[in-house]
C-alpha cells in the first residue's frame, strides 16, 4: 500500500489541541490527582498538627483550611463567568470543568476538616450545609452528564429540534384534512388532540415523561382498531388512526428529548441558587467570625 | 431594407448598457437588443431590495452610465432614467436566434422572423441562458410561460407545471400554497421519482399531494397543447386534461451553445470555458465581440468598463489603455528597473514558459489576479509547511529548493522561466519545501483562481505544469539522492488518470503491477476479511501505493479506491522497478515503507479474531466519515455525542468570537455510532465554494483555513456550491452590550447569537443598512488559543481533527 507524504508533521496540531477525551479524564485526570493530593495533605495536617485549643476554624490550621476553602469556592463559582466570556487565550472550558469537578469534590474534605466537626444550628453550619447541597447537586450533574448524552443522541436520530416540531406540524396538517369525513364524536377527539398544548403538564410531566392527559392517546383509544371490518382498512378512520399513531410516536420523541434536556439541566436550578446562597452565607460567616474575634 | 446599424449590441446588462451609451455618446448608429421586457434581466431577477455591491473598489468606473452600490431598485431605476436621457435606441422583447453574414454586413435573425442589419456585433448576453422551450404541437400557444414571477396573481385556473426540478416543484407549491386562490395545480414528471430535486422540496411536494393541495402525475409527459386543454402521454396511453395555463420549467440552454452555434471558438472543451478573444474583445469570428460575464468578467464594474472600451475600439481608438492600467501600474511599481506596464507584460510573456502562448488581453487579466514580487538573494519566498495554493513563475533570476527538512544546505535549483509551488495548487496541501531566491528574482505569483483559469485556457501551459509536477512529485516522494535525469524515463511513461469517487484503482487479488501516486483528492485502502471490507487506511494527496505487488511480485493484497473525485499518476511497474534497481537507497526506503504497511495488515488480521466487532465498528465509522466529506477535508469539527450535553456553548462561542453570528449548526448533520458531523466547514482541499466567487473573496489562510474576506459581494454562489451547506448569508449585526452589563443589569440578548428580532431591531436603531454577506468558519484565524467551538466545550465532546490522523488504525488499539 502506501506511504504518507513525508512532510506530514502537523505543526499546527497544537492549535487544534483537542484530544478526544472527556472532561472527567482530561490530561490523564490531572485535576483528580491534584485534588486528591490536596485532600491527603489536609488529612495529614489535621492529624499531625496539634491544634490548640481544639481542632476547628479557630486554630491557625483551621484558618488555613478556611482560607483555601473560601478561595476555592469563589474560584469555582467563576466557572459561570468563564463559560460565557469568549475571550482569547489558551484556555479550554473542558480543563476548567475538569478542575471544577475535582476541586469541588475536594471541598468535602477541606471544609469539613475546617469545621473540626463542630456542627450546630448557626450561620457557620448553614454555610457548610449549603456547600454540601451544592456539591451533591453537582455530583448529580456529573452523573447525568455521563449517562444521558448517548441516550439523547440515540433519541434524536439525526433530527434537530426544529425538524421535530416541523414534522409534528406536518402530521397535524394531514390529520386535519383526513379527519373531515369522520363522525361528530370521533372528530371531536381529533380536534381535542390538535388543540391541546402537547407540552403542557408542568415540570413533573417534563421530568418524568408522563403525560396522563394526552389527548392524542385518548383519540387513539377512542378510535380502536375494528377487527370485524378488516376488509375496509383504507377508509378515513384507518387513515386517521395511522396519522394519530404517527403523531403519538412523534410526540414521544419530542417528549423524550425534552425530558432528557430537563434532566440534564434541572440540577442547575439547585446548584446555582444554592451557590449564590452559599456565597451570602460565607460573607455572614466570615464577617461574624472577625466581628466576634 | 433599412440602413445597417454600425453596431448591434445584444443583451442589456451592465456591459450592453454601457456599450450602447458609449455608442450614443459617439454618435454611432446603434441598436440595443434585449429579449426581456425590461433592462438587465439578471439584476432584475435579484430578490426585492437586494443590496448590489460595487467591487473591486480600486477599479475606476469608465462608462457613460453611472453605477454605485445600492439597492437593486435604485440601480435599475437609475439605468432606466439614463437610457431615456441618453437617447439610446433599445429594442425590448426581442430575442436573437441567429447571426449571419460577415464583418461589415451582419444579418441578425430575430425570433419573430424579422432581421436587423449591422456592421459589427457586440454580444453581452451574460451567462444566465435561455429557458428550454417545449417542443410539442401547440408549443407556440400564448398560455405557455417559462417563468413565474408572482404565484399570487392567478385565480380559479387549472395550471399545469412541466418539469420535475426544483424550479418546477417550487412553482407548483407556490401556486397551490393559498387555497383561497382556488387553483387546480398539476405537476408532470416523466419518471417515477423526483431525482433531480432537493430532498426537502420533494418532501414538501409529497406532503402537498397527500393533503390534496395539488396533483402529481408521475411517468407522464406533455404530448400536445390545445387552447384550454393539455394532452398527456401517460403509462396507460393518452389522456386529456383541462389546462388554462402551462408553466414549463425544463432547464435552460447555456449561452455557450449559442456562441458555438454562430461559429465562435472557445478556449477549451470544459463547460465553463470562455470564448477566445483578442485584446479588443473580438472573437474568432471577425466583427463579433464578446464582453461581460460571458467573456469571463462577472463583476458589474468590469462589465461596464468593457462596454465602454469595446465601442471605443470599434470607433477606431486604438490607443485606449484598459481601465485596469493604473492597478497594474501600482502592482508593478514595486519591481526594480522603473519599467512601464507594457514592458513588464512583454517580459513576462517572453520569459515565462507557461505564459508564452496566451494573448495580451489574457495576460493582463491574469496579472490583475496575481501578485508580482522582487526578492533579494537568500530571501525566503515560502517555507515548508506553509499553506498556500498559489503558483509562482520566475520572470527573472533563479531560486533554490531546500529539499531536506533536516539539512538546509541540500538544495536543488529552479531556473528562469520555470515555475514552483504547483504542488500546493494541485493537491491543496501545505508547501512541501522551503524556497529561497538564489539571485535577484522577479517572480509572478498566480492566485489559485488565476492559475486554474490559465491551465484551463492554455493547453501548452497545462502540459508543462503537468510534466513538471509529476517530476517534482517523484523527486520529493523518494527523497534526496535522485536527480531529474534519474526519473526522466518514468516521467515520460507516467499518465494522469481521473478517478470518480468510489472508483476502484487497485482491486484486491488482481495481478497488475502499476504503481500510483495520489495527485489530488484522497484514497481509502480496504481489505476483505471474513467476507467484509475492513478499512485499513486513508491516503491523502502525495501518498503512493501499489509498490508491494511490484517488489514482491504477488497479487494485490488490498483494494484501493477513491474517497472523492481524485487524480492519480500511474507509473508502469517495470519502470518503477528499473528505478529501484539503479538506486539502492530508494529501494531501502520503499522496503521500510512496506514494512510499516505489513505491520498494519498483520495487526488488523490478528485483531479480527479477538474483537471482530471493534474492527467492524472502526471500518463502518471510517466509511461514514468518508461519506460525509472527510475525504476532502483538511480540518473538521466532530462532536462525540456520548459526551455532548446539548448546551450549544460551541455555537454561542462561535457567535461571540465572530461578529455575533454562529458559523456552525451543532444539531444538524449526520451521526453514526454517536459520532456526529455538525454543519460546519471542513476546509476542503479543493474548496467547492471557491469555484465561482466573482470578487475572488474566498481564500486559504496561513493555518489552512478557507475564509471569506471583506470583498464579498453577497451573491450567494458559494452558498449554493457548498455540498455541505455550511455557508450562510446574513447581515452582521451591531455589537451587543457587554457580558458584565448583561450579567448585572440584563442588558442585551446575552451570550451567543442574538435572536433575529433583536438583530433587526438593533440594526434599525443604528440606521445604516448592512448588506447580507456570506459567512463561514475561518477556524478562528487570528484568535489566540484556536477554534472557539472546541475551547468552549465544557465536556470535551467537540474536537477538531485532520482526516489522516483520525482515520488511522491506531484508533483500533484503544477500541476494545
Amino acid at each position: 500500500m502506501a506511504s504518507l507524504p513525508e512532510d506530514n508533521v502537523d505543526m499546527h496540531a497544537a492549535r487544534r489541541a483537542s484530544d478526544h477525551e472527556s472532561f472527567l479524564v482530561h490530561r490523564r485526570m490531572r485535576w483528580a490527582r491534584i485534588a486528591g493530593a490536596l485532600c491527603l495533605a489536609a488529612f495529614l495536617g489535621y492529624f499531625l498538627i496539634d491544634q490548640q485549643p481544639r481542632p476547628g476554624g479557630g486554630s491557625w490550621y483551621g484558618y488555613t483550611l478556611g482560607t483555601i476553602g473560601l478561595g476555592l469556592i469563589v474560584w469555582l463559582s467563576l466557572l459561570g463567568v468563564r463559560k460565557r466570556n469568549m475571550s482569547e487565550g489558551r484556555w479550554s472550558l473542558k480543563a476548567w470543568t475538569s478542575a471544577h469537578v475535582y476541586l469541588g469534590l475536594s471541598l468535602i474534605v477541606i471544609a469539613t476538616l475546617h469545621t473540626g466537626f463542630q456542627l450546630g444550628w448557626n450561620v457557620h453550619t448553614l454555610a457548610w450545609g449549603l456547600m454540601m447541597l451544592v456539591i451533591v447537586s453537582g455530583l448529580y450533574g456529573v452523573m447525568v452528564y455521563v449517562i444521558l448524552p448517548s441516550q439523547m443522541s440515540a433519541n434524536r436520530k439525526e433530527t434537530t429540534r426544529a425538524q421535530m416540531i416541523e414534522a409534528l406540524a406536518a402530521i397535524d396538517r394531514q390529520l386535519k384534512q383526513a379527519a373531515q369525513p369522520l363522525g361528530r364524536e370521533q372528530s371531536d377527539l381529533v380536534i381535542a388532540a390538535l388543540e391541546q398544548d402537547v407540552f403542557g403538564g408542568g415540570a413533573w410531566a417534563r421530568l418524568t415523561g408522563h403525560y396522563p392527559r394526552c389527548a392524542t392517546r385518548r383519540a387513539l383509544d377512542g378510535l380502536p382498531d375494528d377487527f370485524t371490518t378488516m376488509a375496509d382498512n383504507t377508509g378515513p378512520e384507518e387513515r386517521v388512526r395511522v396519522l394519530l399513531r404517527r403523531r403519538d410516536a412523534q410526540l414521544g420523541q419530542i417528549r423524550r428529548h425534552l425530558r432528557l434536556k430537563a434532566l440534564l439541566e434541572v440540577w442547575l436550578f439547585v446548584h446555582i441558587p444554592a451557590t449564590i446562597a452559599l456565597l451570602a452565607a460565607l460573607i455572614a460567616h466570615v464577617t461574624s467570625v472577625f466581628y466576634y474575634w | 431594407m433599412p440602413q445597417a446599424f454600425q453596431v448591434a449590441i445584444i443583451g442589456s446588462g451592465p456591459a450592453g448598457l454601457s456599450a450602447a451609451a458609449r455608442a450614443a455618446a459617439l454618435g454611432m448608429s446603434h441598436v440595443l437588443i434585449e429579449k426581456a421586457d425590461h433592462l438587465s434581466d439578471t439584476i432584475f431577477k435579484y430578490q426585492k431590495g437586494k443590496h448590489v455591491m460595487a467591487t473591486p473598489s480600486n477599479l475606476v468606473l469608465r462608462s457613460d452610465f453611472a453605477f454605485d452600490a445600492g439597492k437593486r431598485e435604485a440601480v435599475l431605476g437609475m439605468w432606466d432614467r439614463q437610457l431615456a436621457e441618453q437617447k439610446i435606441n433599445a429594442l425590448l422583447n426581442t430575442e436573437v436566434t441567429a447571426i449571419e453574414g460577415e464583418a461589415g454586413n451582419f444579418t441578425i435573425g430575430l425570433k419573430d422572423g424579422g432581421t436587423i442589419a449591422a456592421k459589427a456585433v457586440v454580444l453581452a448576453i451574460g451567462t444566465q441562458g435561455n429557458p428550454n422551450r417545449l417542443r410539442i404541437p401547440g408549443a407556440d400557444l400564448p398560455h405557455i410561460q417559462y417563468q413565474l414571477d408572482d404565484p399570487g396573481e392567478y385565480f380559479d385556473e387549472h395550471i399545469t407545471v412541466i418539469g420535475s426540478g426544483d424550479a418546477g416543484i417550487e412553482n407548483a407549491l407556490g401556486l397551490a400554497a393559498d387555497e383561497a386562490q382556488r387553483n387546480v395545480v398539476t405537476i408532470l414528471n416523466r419518471s417515477a421519482d423526483f431525482a433531480r430535486a432537493k430532498g426537502a422540496n420533494v418532501k414538501l411536494l409529497e406532503e402537498a399531494e397527500r393533503e390534496g393541495r395539488l396533483i402529481v402525475r408521475r411517468e407522464t409527459g406533455p404530448a400536445e397543447v390545445r387552447p384550454g386543454e393539455l394532452v398527456l402521454d401517460t403509462r396507460d396511453g393518452q389522456e386529456t386534461i383541462r389546462c388554462d395555463r402551462i408553466i414549463a420549467r425544463t432547464g435552460s440552454q447555456p449561452p455557450r451553445d449559442f456562441i458555438e452555434a454562430i461559429g465562435i471558438e472557445v478556449t477549451s472543451a470544459e463547460r465553463s470555458a470562455f470564448p477566445r478573444l483578442t485584446p479588443s474583445f473580438e472573437t474568432t469570428r471577425k466583427g463579433i465581440h464578446v464582453i461581460g460575464a460571458l467573456a469571463g468578467y462577472p463583476l458589474i464594474k468590469h462589465c461596464m468598463n468593457q462596454g465602454y472600451d469595446v465601442i471605443e475600439f470599434l470607433g477606431g481608438n486604438r490607443d485606449l489603455k484598459p481601465a485596469d492600467e493604473p492597478i497594474l501600474a501600482e502592482k508593478f511599481a514595486r519591481l526594480p528597473g522603473n519599467r512601464s506596464v507594457d514592458d513588464w507584460l512583454a517580459i513576462f510573456g517572453r520569459n515565462i514558459l507557461i505564459l508564452q502562448d496566451i494573448s495580451p488581453l489574457q495576460l493582463r487579466e491574469l496579472m490583475l489576479d496575481s501578485k508580482v514580487h522582487a526578492y533579494a538573494p537568500g530571501e525566503l519566498i515560502f517555507a515548508r509547511n506553509d499553506t498556500g495554493s498559489s503558483m509562482f513563475a520566475i520572470a527573472q533570476g533563479s531560486v533554490t529548493v531546500e529539499v531536506n527538512p533536516d539539512d538546509s544546505s541540500i538544495t536543488v535549483p529552479i531556473g528562469e522561466g520555470s515555475i514552483f509551488g504547483e504542488v500546493g495548487l494541485i493537491s491543496g496541501r501545505r508547501r512541501g519545501a522551503t524556497i529561497r531566491a538564489a539571485e535577484p528574482v522577479v517572480a509572478v505569483e498566480l492566485s489559485r483562481t488565476a492559475a486554474l483559469r490559465l491551465l484551463a485556457t492554455s493547453p501548452g501551459a497545462n502540459r508543462a505544469v503537468t510534466r513538471i509536477s509529476i517530476e517534482r512529485q517523484l523527486l520529493q516522494m523518494f527523497g534526496s539522492g535522485l536527480t531529474a535525469q534519474d526519473v526522466a524515463a518514468l516521467v515520460e511513461s507516467a499518465e494522469v488518470k481521473t478517478v470518480r469517487a468510489g472508483e476502484v484503482v487497485i482491486a484486491e487479488g488482481a495481478e497488475d503491477t502499476d504503481v500510483y501516486i495520489v495527485r489530488r483528492g484522497s484514497m481509502i485502502v480496504e481489505k476483505q476479511i471474513g467476507g467484509r471490507a475492513v478499512f485499513l487506511s486513508y491516503l491523502p494527496a502525495g501518498s503512493y501505493f501499489g509498490e508491494m505487488s511490484v517488489i514482491d511480485d504477488v497479487p494485490r493484497s488490498a483494494s484501493v479506491k477513491a474517497a472523492i473525485k481524485s487524480e492519480v499518476i500511474r507509473l508502469p511497474g517495470d519502470g518503477f522497478m528499473a528505478l529501484l534497481k539503479s538506486n539502492p537507497k530508494l529501494r531501502e526506503r520503499a522496503l521500510s515503507d512496506m514494512a510499516s504497511r505489513r505491520a498494519i495488515n498483520a495487526f488488523v488480521e490478528s485483531r479480527k479474531g479477538s474483537f471482530g466487532g471493534a474492527v467492524d465498528m472502526y471500518s463502518e465509522t471510517a466509511q461514514f466519515l468518508v461519506d460525509n466529506g472527510i475525504g476532502e477535508a483538511t480540518d473538521v469539527l466532530l462532536i462525540d455525542e456520548k459526551l455532548c450535553v446539548g448546551c450549544d456553548n460551541c455555537e454561542k462561542a462561535c457567535a461571540d468570537s465572530h461578529d455575533g453570528l454562529s458559523r456552525l449548526d451543532r444539531e444538524a448533520g449526520r451521526t453514526y455510532a454517536h459520532l456526529h458531523v455538525p454543519t460546519s466547514c471542513r476546509h476542503c482541499e479543493h474548496p467547492h465554494c471557491m469555484a465561482d466567487c466573482p470578487p475572488d473573496a474566498i481564500r486559504r489562510g496561513p493555518d489552512g483555513e478557507v475564509f471569506i474576506d471583506e470583498t464579498c459581494i453577497g451573491c450567494g454562489n458559494c452558498q449554493r456550491n457548498c455540498p455541505y451547506g455550511v455557508i450562510r448569508m446574513d447581515a452582521k449585526p451591531p455589537p451587543k452590550p457587554s457580558l458584565i452589563q448583561w450579567l448585572l443589569f440584563g442588558r442585551g440578548p446575552g451570550p451567543g447569537e442574538a435572536p433575529y428580532a433583536w438583530r433587526k431591531h438593533a440594526a434599525e436603531a443604528e440606521g445604516a443598512e448592512r448588506p447580507k454577506v456570506a459567512i463561514k468558519c475561518d477556524m478562528c484565524t487570528g484568535i489566540e488559543g484556536g477554534p472557539a467551538c472546541v475551547r468552549a466545550c465544557p465536556t470535551g465532546a467537540a474536537i477538531r481533527v485532520a482526516p489522516e490522523k483520525f482515520l488511522s488504525v491506531a484508533r483500533l488499539e484503544g477500541a476494545d
